[in-house]
């Protein structure tokens, strides 16, 4: 059982990484839904350590949240692609002071 | 609260609420409605206020004479006014005999001024607002006078005492386009303040040894019964040596009464106050607030019989004002300043009587001096309103020609102040003469007496010489305004026709027992004898009949001195003055200028306090401290986020999201760093 | 070693492998959501093998099957190459932030252990199944499901305004 959380830990810990350094939008999209399946490893496997199936109702809410996350954020980046037809996130810096 | 032999009537409330109820009603109609009342609405609301305040205070007294002698207090509590653990005071009011013939004074007197005002004011070219504004604030001022005079307890009595200086403020200003009005308005109620804090301090210091004694009261004849036990309380003065407490505290009262009535060193304010209106100087600075200071020294009579040395005190500082201010009014020019100086003088008088324990002369002078003093003004107002608004003397002269009728009123008030034998001031002077002459308590009363038979002789002349000049000889003014001189309206002479009456028959009501003896009338003194229960005896000595008549023969050699040099220097030979002038040039300066009083006080107090206030004060602490510090704080923030702060803002999503991480790890350490 | 372990331990290795290569790749973006496939499914035989049924089921029909096809269909519709992007900005932080992680990461695999309480011995009838699941769901967590619900409906909302063209 360590181990599974472990592997969360370890799963999420790329998705951070990736949110971080990649530049492309997309692959950032990308690790975020890796930190959300390493949340969800983590949710079932205290699940199933307490013998209690609770757990595994967050994962769906969870999958559904993503589902949901992921069609409108892809929808920004299209959105963001026939504006300035670009992908990279260093390009998108209007907000600077 | 003590209740023996007290008797409750709820008639009492009426007096002060009906110009109350006045004043706000004007207040509402002008201020928030904005709706002006035509002048004959104003009249009718605020002249009927005050008529009818003068009609229940009437019934009052009715009740009161229906008590026997020893019961003869009324008093009508209205509600608690502060609860505050074993100290309570009501908001309550008192009528007993010196109240009753306080307030018969005020809302008579009042609500002849009322009635002149109309007359006087309806010269007033403004539009209807300013004529419901000035009587909105006479009414507000009665109001305030009334609960002076009727206050259960010192609380009470404070309010009247500050509200009479608040409104005095607003009627000396009235005018208030002429900065110089503005300024007298001012003046007169810092001066007033300065003695309204010598009087809070009295109270305090009353209050703390009477709540140490276990009578934490305010009320006055609680009191009253409880001052024997502060008897022999004595303070230490900050500057070493000890004061009987009781003594201190009739000080502090002092200071307040000096501001409020105007004796030296706080009179500066009333000459200025002049620049009111002059029923405005007529109703408050001459009959009814000035008084005030009197008033309160009788109400707490009991307090003053206990403390010799504060009743000396009184006493000397009377009669030096009466003399210094009697000095000056001999040199004034302009009408009413010498009218000004008088009341100075003559309120110096019956500080005197008080000072000397005869309480009921004081309050006796008090009355006569509001008919006869009301009418001066009133009357200068009618030759003021004929000369089209000209005060100086210099361009009057010769006015009994145009203005007969007022020359005649004026010509009884005249006499009955300078004590034309058998008028009312006659009586009222001697009496006061008489306590003075018989105070052997007082260190050098016969000094007193001898200051106060000089200055009587000052007043007859100074009298004099202003109706002189203003009604005989030839008369200065300008050709084209000679032609419009007439008498006034009927409203404006009415009632100088009834104060002159009073003038003349007041002092018949009660002429001391050395007439009354002669006329085989027992207890002639009735004005004495009425305000007995309510004054303290005093340290009376009785003086010798032969002895009294040897004063009155002297207070009449006074009048006649007075007058006949006044007729001999402003009649027979006008050309005297001049030559004085020039003789005595320096002295007359002196005297002409007030002795540079004002002006002492100017650099001595005034510019010193100002520059300080303006320089450390407004520009130091407040703009360059306060101001500096908050200021500069948001400056020192905008500084931050302009160079600091905004660099954090790149644009870039990533760097949000490391500040993120940042966060989120630092929060997740903390909540596992007991693992 | 257990047949369980053994398992468990192939497909961890698989999940990690391709996750590394997913956030590694720097040349197809294509290529990236393939790896993230590959992630998704042997997460799902993890599910499997800790007897969580319905949720691995549904792993591999929403997230492999729904969102990655998702990504799949926009990297095309974008028509997006590895063009020559310019240097990254802010290397430094990013350079921390990644340090930060991995320091964190370590201090957490370390804190693991010991850490868990013992696993239930004996799992309850019909554990992780579609019945015990869905009793659950529209019972205990009615409240949670309508919300999301709710969530779904402006995720519709927004994804049809973003992906309409401008009114001209």
């Amino acid at each position: 059982m360590d181990l599974v959380v472990d592997l969360s830990v370890v799963l999420f810990a790329i998705g951070v990484v990736g949110a971080l350094v990649r530049r492309n939008v997309i692959v950032i999209l990308m690790s975020v839904e890796l930190m959300l399946n390493a949340v969800n490893l983590a949710f079932v496997a205290f699940s199933r350590m307490h013998g209690n199936n609770d757990g595994h109702v967050f994962v769906l809410i969870v999958i559904t949240v993503a589902a949901a996350e992921v069609a409108v954020g892809l929808g920004i980046v299209i959105s963001l692609f026939r504006n300035r037809d670009t992908v990279n996130v260093d390009d998108v810096s209007l907000l600077k002071w | 609260m003590l209740n023996e032999g007290v008797h409750t009537s709820e008639l009492l409330r009426l007096i002060p609420l009906f110009p109350l109820a006045a004043a706000v009603f004007h207040g509402v109609m002008i201020g928030l409605l904005r709706r002006p009342l035509p002048r004959a609405g104003v009249i009718a609301v605020s002249c009927g206020a005050v008529l009818l305040s003068f009609g229940v205070a009437i019934l009052a007294l009715g009740e009161l004479l229906s008590y026997p002698v020893e019961s003869r207090v009324l008093v009508d509590d209205l509600y608690t006014w502060v609860g505050a653990g074993r100290f309570v005071a009501e908001a309550s009011l008192l009528f007993d005999p010196l109240s009753a013939v306080m307030s018969l004074v005020v809302t008579g007197v009042g609500a002849l001024i009322h009635v002149y005002s109309i007359g006087y004011m309806d010269d007033d070219e403004r539009d209807d607002k300013g004529f419901q504004r000035f009587f909105c604030y006479l009414n507000l001022f009665m109001f305030s006078m009334l609960m002076l005079v009727l206050g259960d307890n010192l609380l009470v009595l404070f309010l009247g005492w500050e509200g009479v200086g608040l409104c005095s403020y607003l009627l000396i200003g009235f005018w208030y386009g002429d900065e110089w009005n503005a300024y007298c308005g001012s003046k007169a109620f810092i001066v007033n303040r300065i003695g309204d804090f010598g009087f809070l301090v009295g109270i305090f210091v009353l209050f703390a040894a009477l709540a140490q004694v276990g009578h934490p009261t305010v009320e006055f004849r609680e009191i009253q019964t409880a001052i024997g036990l502060l008897a022999d309380r004595t303070v230490a003065m900050p500057w070493g040596g000890e004061w009987k407490l009781l003594t201190l505290v009739g000080v502090c009262f002092f200071v307040g009464a000096c501001g409020k009535s105007a004796q030296i060193p706080l009179y500066v304010w009333l000459p200025d106050a002049m620049a009111g209106p002059t029923p405005v100087s007529a109703l408050i600075h001459a009959a009814t607030m000035v008084t005030a200071g009197v008033y309160m020294v009788c109400r707490m009579s009991f307090l003053y019989a206990a403390a010799p040395g504060a009743s000396a005190v009184v006493a000397w500082t009377g009669a030096l004002t009466a003399l210094v201010a009697a000095t000056i009014a001999v040199a004034q020019t302009d009408i009413k300043k010498v009218l000004a100086y008088s009341t100075v003088s003559q309120l110096g008088y019956m500080f005197v009587a008080a000072g000397c324990g005869g309480y009921s002369a004081a309050i006796f002078h008090l009355g006569t001096h509001a008919f006869f003093k009301a009418l001066l003004f009133l009357g200068s107002g009618a030759v003021i309103l004929a000369m089209h608004h000209e005060q100086d003397t210099d361009k009057m002269g010769g006015l009994a020609r145009y203005i007969p009728k007022t020359h005649r009123v004026f010509g009884v008030g005249v006499l009955a102040i300078s004590g034309f034998p058998l008028l009312s001031g006659f009586f009222s002077k001697d009496e006061i003469l008489l306590s003075a002459f018989a105070a052997e308590q007082i260190p050098g009363h016969l000094w007193l007496y001898g200051i106060g038979l000089g200055t009587a002789v000052l007043t007859a002349f100074y009298m004099f010489r202003v109706h002189f000049r203003t009604f005989y000889g030839e008369c200065r003014a300008p050709a084209e305004l000679r032609s419009h001189i007439h008498e006034p309206a009927n409203t404006v002479m009415y009632p100088l026709y009834v104060l002159a009456a009073l003038s003349v028959v007041a002092g018949l009501l009660s002429p001391p027992q050395l007439w009354g003896d002669l006329l085989g009338i027992a207890r002639s003194n009735s004005l004495h004898h009425f305000l007995e229960p309510a004054l303290s005896r005093g340290a009376v000595h009785t003086v010798e009949h032969s002895v009294e008549w040897l004063l009155v023969a002297l207070a009449v050699s006074a009048f006649v001195v007075g007058a006949g040099l006044a007729w001999w220097m402003y009649v027979r030979s006008p050309e005297i003055p001049g030559r004085i002038r020039e003789r005595a040039a320096g002295l007359y300066r002196a005297v002409a200028n007030k002795y540079w009083v004002d002006e002492l006080y100017d650099t001595v107090l005034v510019h010193p306090l100002v520059a300080v206030s303006d320089r450390v004060l407004y520009r130091g602490i407040d703009a360059a401290g306060i101001d500096g510090v908050v200021n500069g704080s948001a400056a020192a923030v905008r500084a931050l986020a302009a160079r600091g702060l905004k660099y954090a803002q790149t644009g870039l999503t990533q760097s949000y999201l490391f500040f993120m991480i940042v966060g989120a790890l630092a929060m997740l350490g903390w909540m596992l760093r007991s693992s | 070693m257990s047949i369980q372990l053994a398992l468990f331990y192939f497909f961890a290795a698989v999940a990690v492998g391709s996750a590394l290569a997913m956030v590694l790749n720097l040349r197809n973006t294509v290529a990236s959501a393939m790896s993230l496939v590959i992630t998704m499914v042997s997460l799902a035989a993890v599910y499997v093998l800790m007897d969580a049924f319905l949720v691995g089921a549904l792993q591999i029909m929403v997230y492999g099957g729904a969102i990655v096809v998702l990504f799949v269909f926009v990297v095309m519709l974008l028509n997006l190459r590895q063009d020559d992007f310019p240097p990254p900005r802010q290397r430094f932080v990013k350079a921390l932030g990644t340090l930060l992680v991995l320091f964190a990461l370590g201090k957490l695999v370390a804190a693991v252990p010991g850490a868990l309480p013992e696993a239930v011995a004996r799992l309850p009838e019909g554990f992780g199944g579609y019945r015990d699941v869905g009793t659950a769901l529209f019972t205990r967590f009615l409240l949670p499901f309508e919300a999301t619900s709710l969530l779904l409906l402006a995720a519709l909302v927004g994804a049809v305004v973003l992906a309409k063209r401008r009114l001209d």
